[in-house]
């Protein structure tokens, strides 16, 4: 099976978010690999173990994106693509990630995709499906469960708490949610394995795109932090007095009783 | 006059309240626009297409097809792109659930159109969203094309219902076919009564509350107070309750007037789930606990002591 990954590097969970110039500070920030692609990276290994194939996870992303590359690479995939936009594209949208995905993707031989369901940075959930329709291929967003037989693909998937079992057929893109997998931690000799993995390197000019063809739909104008809430009221006193001024504290300053 | 499409979406015969939001949230954008209610739905779609208009749409167009009872990509593109080549609108809002998640991206390509998802807040031609998990938040504007947002559920308050207001419904014949992907089955996991993306009040417990009978007194709070019962990961993965029940970055993204946190620690894909409530109350016994960071009102206590105590407080009103 030929198995792609679509991976995003984001800022680290616990990382702290500073403003400057209208825009989050990236200077000096941990990066790591999406959460929710970490998930699809543990699913294609599995998948690809099972049935035979290769795994080759791309990016959009700039020079510093190897470092993810590496550790997906270290994790067990196969190969990785790095599609370095950062001289090319100064603010890009959801539009402009999924073009240039779906153009390196047109020509290739593909069974499965498997995105994250959502990253944790821009959180719109749009890349996934974007690709999907751009290679009029079908879909199934936030999975839990995946299983391939041939041809033949039977999938759960999380609906707002709901499970719904699907049918579907290669070729196909996912997305993944939590509760697919655990996936691991890179192993030592993985590694150093990962070091000697093809990494290729392309830019918009080798996908034969300009920066019109890709250029964002959408801008954002402002970036900032949420107002800086008071600290909160920690009641003192008894449960009972506690509770008790919590309840009047809802009721008349509040206002939500 | 511009036209913006507000897209309705149906459960069980009804419409979920973020229907009424996206009219509202179309209005907003622009209030000289007329407001297409649109309602996609296996049956009924009359009925629900008279809701749309009582709820301030100006009239509306219906799809109604066997094969829109459940939800799929293909069968929903289908029918909502023969509403959209029907209007030729100039915006569409929509729901930011698990169905409007995984249709707008393709609509949005299919238009060639850029797409602003999850806003919680029109500003003028503005769109504020909340990006890094609530950490911080963005405006978007759109530079070419359909102005098409997803709207997250609880925030956009709807206008009232107006049983006199009445408009036009028409009701397109559309030809599904393909249809690539098929349910074989749906577990419902989601107890009956409040949905959480739409309650008012929710009393989430998480680890601390210990077991799966350690829920029994959150249940009572949430019966006096009307509040619908959430949960963090923490006491899903341990089998305390159902994951139906989470709320957070994979779970459910929730909005209420009031959320009260009992036992859960704030690990921040949590708080990325709730942080937007209006007043948060937090009940743990670790002072230092994360989610004394986000909260209105804490107090710093055993669950096991505070919570029926809060509950026969609230009986007593
Ligand atoms: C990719 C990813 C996605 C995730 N998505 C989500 C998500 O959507 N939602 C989510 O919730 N988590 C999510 N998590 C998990 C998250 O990181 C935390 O592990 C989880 O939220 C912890 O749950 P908790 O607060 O219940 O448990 P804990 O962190 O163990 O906290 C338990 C709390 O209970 C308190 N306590 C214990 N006993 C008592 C008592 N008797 N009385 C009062 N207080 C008591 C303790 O002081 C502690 O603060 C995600 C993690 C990852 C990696």
């Amino acid at each position: 099976m030929n198995i792609y990954v679509l991976m995003k590097k984001t800022f680290d969970t616990e990382e702290k978010i500073q403003i400057s110039g209208g825009a989050i500070e990236e200077e000096g920030a941990e990066f790591i690999i999406n959460p929710y692609d970490e998930y699809a990276i543990e699913e294609a290994i599995n998948l690809r173990d099972e049935h035979g194939g290769e795994v080759t996870v791309v990016t959009v992303g700039d020079e510093d994106s190897e470092q993810q590359l590496r550790t997906a690479l270290a994790m067990g995939a196969d190969q990785a693509v790095l599609i370095n936009t950062e001289d090319d594209v100064e603010d890009g949208d959801q539009y402009t990630t999924s073009t240039v995905i779906s153009t390196y993707l047109k020509d290739k031989e593909v069974d499965l995709i498997l995105a994250g369901n959502v990253a944790i940075d821009q959180a719109s959930g749009q890349v996934g499906p974007r690709v999907a329709d751009q290679l009029d291929m079908p879909y199934v967003t936030t999975i839990t469960e995946i299983s391939v037989d041939g041809e033949e693909v039977n999938i759960v998937r999380d609906v707002e708490g709901d499970e719904e079992k699907v049918q579907t057929s290669l070729p196909l893109l996912v997305t993944c949610q939590q509760g697919l997998n655990e996936p691991r931690y890179p192993s030592l000799p993985g590694i150093m394995k990962a070091k000697k993995k093809p990494l290729e390197e392309l830019e918009l000019d080798d996908l034969d795109l300009d920066e019109d063809d890709v250029e964002a739909k959408t801008e954002t104008t402002d970036v900032f932090l949420p107002p800086e809430k008071e600290a909160g009221k920690v009641l003192e006193g008894e449960t009972d007095e506690q509770v008790k001024e919590l309840v009047s504290l809802l009721r008349s300053e509040a206002k939500v009783l | 006059m511009t036209t913006f499409l507000a897209f309705g979406e149906a459960r069980d015969g009804e419409l979920r309240n973020l229907s009424f939001e996206t009219i509202a949230a179309a209005k907003q954008i622009d209030e000289n626009a007329e407001v297409v209610g649109v309602v996609l739905a296996d049956q009924n779609t009359e009925n629900l297409a008279n809701d749309m208009i009582q709820y301030g749409a100006d009239r509306a167009v219906v799809v109604e097809h066997d094969d829109l009872k459940e939800y799929t990509s293909d069968a929903y593109t289908q029918a909502a792109m023969a509403v959209i080549e029907e209007e030729d609108p100039d915006g569409i809002v929509m729901g930011h659930t698990s169905a409007g998640k995984d249709l707008s991206p393709r609509l949005a390509n299919k238009l060639d159109s850029g797409l602003v998802s999850d806003i919680t807040n029109v500003d003028g031609g503005e769109f504020v969203r909340p990006i890094y998990s609530g950490k911080a938040f963005e405006k978007k504007t759109v530079k070419d094309g359909l102005t098409f947002v997803t709207i997250r559920p609880n925030n956009i308050p709807p206008f009232e219902k107006d049983e006199n207001r009445s408009g036009d419904v028409n009701t397109l014949e559309v030809d599904i076919k393909d249809i690539r992907t098929i349910i074989k089955d749906v577990v419902r996991k989601a107890s009956e009564g409040v949905d959480l993306s739409e309650a008012n009040i929710i009393v989430a417990g998480g680890r601390g509350v210990k077991s799966e009978e350690g829920f029994e007194p959150l249940y009572e709070l949430a019966d006096e107070l009307g509040a619908a019962v959430g949960a963090s990961r923490g006491a899903c993965d341990a089998g305390y309750c159902d994951y139906s029940l989470q709320i957070g970055q994979t779970g459910k993204v929730v909005t209420p007037d009031l959320y009260i946190a009992v036992g859960i620690s704030g690990a921040i894909q949590h708080l990325a789930g709730m942080s937007n409530s209006k007043v948060i109350v937090a009940i743990n016994k670790d002072a230092e606990a994360n989610i004394f960071n986000v909260a209105d009102y804490g107090i710093v206590g055993d669950l096991f002591d505070v919570v029926p105590k809060l509950t026969e407080e609230i009986k007593a009103l």
